[in-house]
């Protein structure tokens, strides 16, 4: 779905064919809520007296990506590989993009005002990664969920309360839960006081970074089932992160894996779950823990040094730990193919 | 502490009343732990088994809230062998990581207290009950001889040093005699690349905002097996790391456990790791444990409903399902506890006897015990045919890795028992 009208060049990747901060513009086509394009976020690394700028991390350098409205795309990659950096980018959390494109129901995200941005705010919400940061620990929970409805009028003064309840509810807290605060509460719970301050604002675009690795599975299905129930309801969109494979196939339309601020392959859920063709995800997809304690795994073990985003390798970034690395792969960026409709993976060994 | 107060909640007189008589129960028990100079016999005991590392016996941990008293823990016991890995698994906030705090006395204080209960650690030469351990003392132990690796790495890592700095003095601190300034950056890097991070000299120099959420962990990890610990609690050491690298950190913890007979007791959600990692196996719901036993017990036999209900709810890889299962109802408020068993109102198989007391534990084999009423006559829980598993997980193409396909496994069949009741 990512390759339509509009969104000229074919590329997802491959950015260091080109100068840096090229590309080509994409038109706007309504059938997406959310069109990445390009999309650069470096990082200054600071260093020596001075704290002069001696080099810059890349950490998301060149996705591109689109989003139908209703649909859920999951993000998988290596710890480290940009995918939170992504998410935020997007959200515009994180400062100025380094280069690219985001466009949310056709508008840029980075030249929107201040009140726009407001109100925009509710419309994109994250479920951050690290519950424990991302809670005010001097406000109690009810207060922490209800903050932002009550600022933006969301609901009569009247049904506050009962809204409130009821949210905490589809999140599989309780009303006692309401007068604590954060502190007072397990990792997995306070996960859930996150999801609930997300979902709260009614949004229409969610970014999930691991939303349900610290639950246990139980309480994990439960959120994804609602998660999926809210999806059908109010054509809710999502971008989801995941270490869990087994979440990302049951819940995605769409999977991108990403290595080293690049997506290197991109496809329907199916084909990427039957078919991995680039070696990073082949490896990855032979890693999932197997939950019986004889099972034998035959991992691909990745050997190599992991390269760092601050110097990433030439030529292919993953030929450093790749079992079918030529020399071609050494010096030659991979462009990206279509290998199946639909499928796109950047790789030499799908050259024709 | 006055409060706006919820319907149907505590008025504010009642939540003094109570807040009242917690500073009295939380001041002397307070007291008696921050005494110093206190002789070692009062806290030196046995073990009841030398080849345990650590037993917890009858353990309570109660938190002194306004709200009233939060038994997160209550009456926990089981063993942690040397040299073997207990993998602790349960529902959400049912006292997992309170158990492993009160082995490092790191509860928050002073509204967290161990109530009632032994934690026995056996030190090798000798063995000390850290239940009654000053704090003075309980200082000594960690990081040299229990270290931990916490939940949510912001909450052992500091915002405003650099990592560098911080894994420095870890070994500054615990294993630092006769190490130069340079020795000791050489180990941290060596320490950071033994977890995987790229770059190491680079994020000798970062501050943790600057790195993502599983290199956070990793740096943790990094920190706590600076001092090769006896005794290593990972409370979810895994979870923010992609499948890749979590086999490499679990290799990592499998080798020191082996190169220094350390022994883990691993807390994770992720039943494919505890598989995977775990010679033991505890169940823990709302504060108590329900079923425990060797991982092919708890794997390939599990008994208590709820074990049974958190396998069918786990998704599995190639197998396509509408609706996740999960188990229906809540948790009983951790204030208010029934006086029956805690999990029979969400329980699908309840039989008779099920609205009598809490069920006391049962013993399915020497290894394996259930706190349920279902086997009180002494059924048994039904084979979930090891065999079968194994088949199914070597057949696959050994040249394409595992194929999706492949991966189902004794959570099927489970699925299966979960719905016939
Ligand atoms: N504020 C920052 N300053 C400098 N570098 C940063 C900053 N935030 C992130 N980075 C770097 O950007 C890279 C990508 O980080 P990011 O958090 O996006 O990874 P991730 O894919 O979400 O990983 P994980 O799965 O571990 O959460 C990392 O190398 C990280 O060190
Ligand atoms: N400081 C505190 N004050 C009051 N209650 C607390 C406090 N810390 C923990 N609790 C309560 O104790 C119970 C057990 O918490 P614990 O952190 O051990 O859960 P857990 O099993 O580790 O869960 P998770 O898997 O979500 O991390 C929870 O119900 C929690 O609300
Ligand atoms: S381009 Fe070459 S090095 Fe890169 S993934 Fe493909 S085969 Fe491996
Ligand atoms: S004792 Fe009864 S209610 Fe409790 S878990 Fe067993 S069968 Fe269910
Ligand atoms: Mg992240
Ligand atoms: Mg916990």
């Amino acid at each position: 779905m990512s390759k339509q009208s509009g969104s000229a060049g074919g590329k997802i990747s491959a950015s260091d064919t080109k100068g840096r901060g090229e590309y080509t513009p994409v038109t706007y086509d309504p059938q997406y809520i959310l069109m990445v394009n390009e999309l650069k976020k470096y990082f200054p690394i600071k260093g020596g007296m001075m704290s002069r700028t001696v080099g810059q991390v890349k950490a998301v350098d060149g996705v591109t990506f689109n989003l139908k409205r209703g649909t859920t795309m999951g993000l998988v990659g290596e710890s480290g590989c940009g995918k939170t950096t992504t998410g935020r980018t997007i959200l515009r959390l994180s400062g100025e993009k380094t280069g690219g494109q985001v466009l949310f129901n056709g508008k840029e995200v980075y030249e929107l005002s201040n009140k726009e941005m407001r109100s925009m705010r509710t419309k994109m919400q994250i479920i951050f990664q690290d519950p424990f940061s991302s809670l005010s620990p001097r406000l109690p929970v009810g207060e922490i969920i209800g903050e932002a409805v009550r600022e933006h009028n969301l609901v009569p003064k009247a049904e506050f309360n009962d809204y409130i309840d009821k949210v905490m509810d589809n999140c599989g807290l309780q009303p006692f839960h309401k007068e604590r605060y954060p502190h007072e509460f397990s990792g997995g719970q306070r996960q859930r006081i996150c999801i609930a301050r997300a979902l709260a604002l009614n949004p229409e675009f969610v970014v999930c970074d691991e939303p349900v690795s610290a639950l246990d599975v139980s309480i994990q299905a439960q959120i994804i089932n609602l998660l999926k129930e809210l999806q059908e309801q109010y054509k809710l969109t999502y971008l989801f992160i995941s270490h869990d494979l087994s979440v990302v196939e049951h819940i995605s339309d769409t999977v991108g894996v990403m290595y080293l601020g690049n997506l290197v392959e991109y496809g329907k859920t199916e084909d990427i779950f039957r078919n991995p063709l680039h070696p990073y995800t082949k490896a990855l997809f032979s890693a999932i823990p197997v939950p019986d304690p004889n099972a034998k795994m035959n991992r691909i073990v990745l050997e190599g040094s992991i390269p760092s985003p601050a110097n990433p390798p030439t030529g292919c970034k993953f030929h450093t730990r790749c079992a079918n690395c030529t020399q071609r792969c050494k010096e030659e960026a991979p462009m990206q193919r279509e290998v199946e409709p639909g499928h796109y993976v950047v790789c030499h060994l799908y050259d024709k | 502490m006055a409060k706006k107060k919820a319907e149907g909640y505590l008025s504010g007189r009642e939540s003094r009343r109570i807040s009242r008589a917690n500073r009295k129960v939380t001041n002397e028990l307070e007291k008696k732990r921050k005494r110093k100079k206190v002789p070692e016999s009062e806290y030196l005991t046995k073990m009841h088994d030398p080849d345990n590392a650590v037993e917890f016996d009858n353990l309570h941990t109660y938190f002194f809230t306004d709200a009233g008293t939060v038994k997160s823990v209550d009456g926990v016991s089981f063993e942690v062998p040397i040299g073997k890995t207990v993998g602790v698994v349960g529902e959400s906030g049912c006292g997992k990581s309170v158990t492993s705090l009160s082995l490092m006395q790191l509860l928050q204080r002073p509204q967290g207290q161990v109530v009632e209960g032994e934690i026995r650690l056996n030190l090798g030469d000798k063995a000390v009950d850290v239940a009654k351990m000053p704090y003075e003392a309980v200082q000594h132990l960690r990081g040299n001889f229990v270290s931990m690796i916490f939940q949510e790495p912001m909450t052992s890592l500091n915002p405003v040093f650099r990592i560098g700095d911080q894994i420095n003095e870890v070994i500054e601190l615990h294993d630092g005699e006769g190490k130069s300034k340079e020795d000791v950056k050489k180990r941290t890097i060596e320490l950071l690349e033994m977890v995987g991070i790229a770059n190491s000299e680079g994020v000798y120099r970062m501050f943790p905002h600057e790195l993502s959420g599983g290199m956070r962990q990793r740096v943790c990890i990094a920190m706590a097996l600076a001092c090769n610990p006896k005794v290593i609690i990972a409370d979810e050491p895994t979870t923010a790391l992609d499948v890749t690298i979590q086999a490499q950190v679990l290799d990592l913890l499998r080798s020191l456990k082996d190169k220094i007979n350390s022994s883990i007791m691993f807390i994770t959600h992720d039943l494919g790791v505890i598989a995977e990692m775990a010679d033991y196996v505890v169940v823990m719901y709302a504060g108590r444990i329900v079923e425990k036993g060797t991982a092919e017990d708890i794997f390939y036999h599990p008994a208590h409903p709820y074990t049974i209900g958190l396998m069918a709810s786990k998704p599995v890889v190639g197998r396509q399902v509408d609706k996740l299962y999960s188990i229906p109802g809540k948790v009983p408020n951790p204030v208010n506890m029934p006086d029956y068993c805690y999990f029979k109102d969400r329980c699908e198989m309840c039989v008779e006897k099920c609205g009598g007391e809490y069920p006391c534990e049962v013993s399915l084999s020497p290894t394996h015990k259930v706190s349920c009423y279902r086997y009180y006559d002494g059924q048994m829980p039904e084979d979930v045919n090891p065999a079968a598993a194994g088949e199914k997980a070597e057949n696959g193409d050994p040249a394409e890795g595992q194929k999706p396909g492949d991966l189902s496994t004794a959570a099927d069949k489970d699925q299966e028992g979960g719905d016939v009741s």
